[in-house]
């Protein structure tokens, strides 16, 4: 095993997949040469060439779209959107041809789409860096989406969304690109792939599940941990894939609690945690011992003040306070 | 209005209005014979759809390509099999022209499950991906990223293939337009961008949304290469996109064509377009594509009257059977394929 970045993990699996597939490109703005703003995208461009690592003028709608023209003919285009925010421009080609394409055509079309999109809150950037859209997404049938935040699924999950025959949207956590861990060296770092559809029971516990994915997952492992010092067990789910998602792992899991708690880091209202709840209460309300709690942003655009910022973003106490509401017979 | 003022209202709308047909040098008589064929195929379609949508037996909505008919079959017959289109949510004339199974087109539009997308589609959605027709569309201007891919592969792929993108003058104001040329045209890529138009805008006339309503001219602002043709004359349009074609396989790169022509009949099959000064609309039926393509092999002495009319006669029949086989012979899509093709290699995720 090797500790490697997220940031490392996303480029390794784009180096791997861009040596291995001669149809697989990757455009955005300034992926190319300057290796991308995150450098994710470092050294695409000498290995592979300008062909298939392509520097964008500023035109998301329109280079998105390019992404869905092109993996309608052959090739297996990833493209980045800088900031997820700026999904918006591409928004129309995403939901009005790429999620529909093929049902539309009667199944006569693949569509082998990643969109890279950098997405959740932190660091000041305000209310047009800050943004997490993954429920738009969701809410349109013919998507999949993930949004993996340790460096072996965001490595695994990179591979199998390349390899995937949908549109996949893949969200990164912009600050998460530090974020370290254990990933296979050697043939087996390069051959596995982590399927969508399977959470991750990041931690055993029997008083509460709580339900997390990206950063959220990192902050729900934080929680579980400081209140297992105070005697409460805690069960951590990584959801990873959004959809599809594993909702047998979430089911049994709260078959053992009885109780749950579900994370987000977007705005809370009209968020996946809602319909994730939803869900679970269709499955299994009679498993409930108390009612499903949700945790996400306060329903405000993203302030600059930091400590107006730190208000709205959910962290490790609104976790903790969540679980303990979950808890708590009120 | 008489003759001569009528002729000034057409040169007016149409300034580059040809005087008669003119054949391209060495294009086989065979090979006008079949693209007339296919626009009196494509017009008798249309019409029957109009029709169809009248009576009922036609779901939705539907918008008639009739008048337009030099335009995608001109374009599609200067094409190689190998290469692909983009079209509108008037398609089915780019459809048909690129080759599309007739019969499977017209039950696509009853929503058969033998149609063309299985019934998923219909009109506004038609495609066939196969024969590289990468669809219809309902967003005005949406076909312009698409294209820009298709083309964008066959760089990469380096397998000689062009990519022409129908839109009308209504697509031309969209974002995606400005930035799908200038971009093809960054990378000196394999596509023409094909403006058919038809001046109208549902009511809008070009002219009250746009001060240079000669839309070619804008391929100056992105270094590429833009004509203007008469997109009533078949061999005007033949002849620009073969030219454009050959340019961009050699990596000459983007052409814009403004195929100018008028819309003959209303934005959707039930538009009565009172909107319009319909006097002066009627008159542009004296300068339509199949009108004056007959008009050129009768006085040509390339074809008999007689013979002109047997194609006719003969394209009405191969559609009336076509509506035969969609109304008779095709089966409503069961309920159990609700859920297929959402998802590819038959994965389903509820």
């Amino acid at each position: 095993m090797a500790i490697i970045t997220v940031r490392e993990a996303l480029n390794s699996a784009f180096k791997e997949e861009m040596r291995d597939d001669p149809t697989v490109i990757t455009l955005g703005c300034d992926i190319g040469v300057r290796g991308g703003p995150f450098g994710i995208t470092l050294d695409l461009m000498k290995l592979y060439g300008k062909d298939r690592v392509i520097d964008t003028p500023i035109s998301e709608s329109s280079f998105v779209g390019a992404g869905i023209g092109a993996a309608a003919t052959g090739l297996r285009p990833v493209v980045e959107v800088l900031y997820s925010d700026w999904i918006t421009l591409g928004m129309d080609q995403l939901v009005n041809m790429a999620a529909k394409m093929r049902y539309m055509f009667g199944g006569k079309v693949n569509l082998p789409l990643v969109v890279r999109a950098p997405f959740g809150s932190g660091g000041g950037i305000a209310a047009q860096h800050s943004q997490s859209f993954e429920a738009w997404f969701n809410h349109v049938p013919g998507f999949k989406i993930v949004a993996p935040i340790e460096p072996y699924d965001v490595k695994g999950m990179l591979k199998e969304a390349i390899r995937d025959d949908n549109p996949v949207i893949y969200f990164e956590h912009k600050r998460s690109y530090a974020v370290e861990g254990e990933v296979p060296d050697g043939a087996e770092g390069e051959s596995y792939t982590v399927p969508f559809g399977k959470a991750a029971v990041r931690r055993e516990g029997t008083d509460v599940t709580i339900i997390a994915y990206s950063m959220m997952a990192l902050r729900a492992k934080e929680a579980a941990e400081q209140l297992a010092s105070e005697g409460v067990s805690c069960e951590v789910i990584d959801l990873r894939s959004l959809l599809p998602l594993d909702y047998e792992t979430v089911m049994e899991s709260i078959a053992k609690t009885n109780r749950v708690v579900v994370c987000q880091e977007a705005n809370l209202r009209g968020g996946l945690a809602g319909d994730i709840v939803a869900e679970i209460i269709d499955r299994g309300f009679d498993l409930l011992d108390a009612p499903p709690v949700r945790v996400g942003a306060l329903n405000v655009p993203t302030p600059y003040n930091k400590g107006l910022e730190e208000l709205c973003i959910p962290g490790t106490e609104n976790i903790k306070a969540a679980v303990k509401r979950a808890l708590s017979d009120e | 209005m008489n003759g001569e003022k009528a002729m000034q209202v057409i040169r007016e709308a149409i300034p580059c209005l040809t005087d008669r047909l003119e054949a391209p040098k060495g294009l086989p008589l065979e090979k006008q014979v079949d693209m007339f064929r296919k626009m009196c195929l494509a017009r008798e379609f249309d019409t029957k759809v109009r029709t169809l949508w009248m009576e009922g037996a036609i779901y939705g909505l539907a918008h008639s390509y009739v008048g337009a008919e030099a335009i995608a079959v001109g374009a599609c017959a200067a094409l190689e099999d190998g290469d692909l289109i983009t079209s509108t949510h008037r398609g089915h004339g780019h459809t048909l022209a690129k080759g599309a199974d007739i019969k499977a087109m017209m039950a696509e539009l009853h929503g058969k499950y033998e149609g063309l997308n299985r019934g998923k589609g219909g009109s506004m959605h038609i495609a066939d991906v196969d024969i590289g027709m990468l669809g219809a569309t309902g967003i005005v201007g949406s076909g312009m990223p698409i294209a820009l891919g298709s083309a964008l592969s066959a760089k990469v792929l380096n397998n000689g293939k062009v990519t022409v993108c129908f839109h009308g003058d209504g697509g031309t104001n969209q974002g995606v337009w400005h930035e799908s040329i200038n971009m093809a045209a960054a990378w000196d890529l394999p596509a023409i961008f094909l403006i058919e138009n038809n001046q109208y805008a549902i009511a809008t006339e070009i002219g009250w949304v746009a001060k240079e309503t000669n839309l070619y001219k804008r391929a100056i602002g992105y270094g590429i290469e833009g004509v203007q043709i008469d997109g009533f004359d078949i061999f005007k349009v033949y002849k620009a996109v073969k030219a454009a074609a050959a340019k961009a396989r050699s990596g000459g790169g983007p052409t814009l064509i403004e195929a100018r022509f008028v819309r003959l009949l209303g934005h959707f099959v039930a538009d009565d377009q009172w909107y319009r000064d319909m006097e002066k609309a009627e008159l542009f039926w004296m300068v339509e594509p199949i009108v004056r393509m007959k008009d050129y092999f009768i006085k040509n002495g390339l074809l008999k009257a007689e013979e002109v009319d047997q194609i006719q006669a003969e394209a009405i029949a191969e559609i009336a059977d076509a509506i035969h086989y969609a109304q008779n012979m095709c089966s409503e899509p069961p309920e159990s394929i609700l859920y297929d093709d959402i998802y590819a290699n038959g994965e389903i995720i509820v």
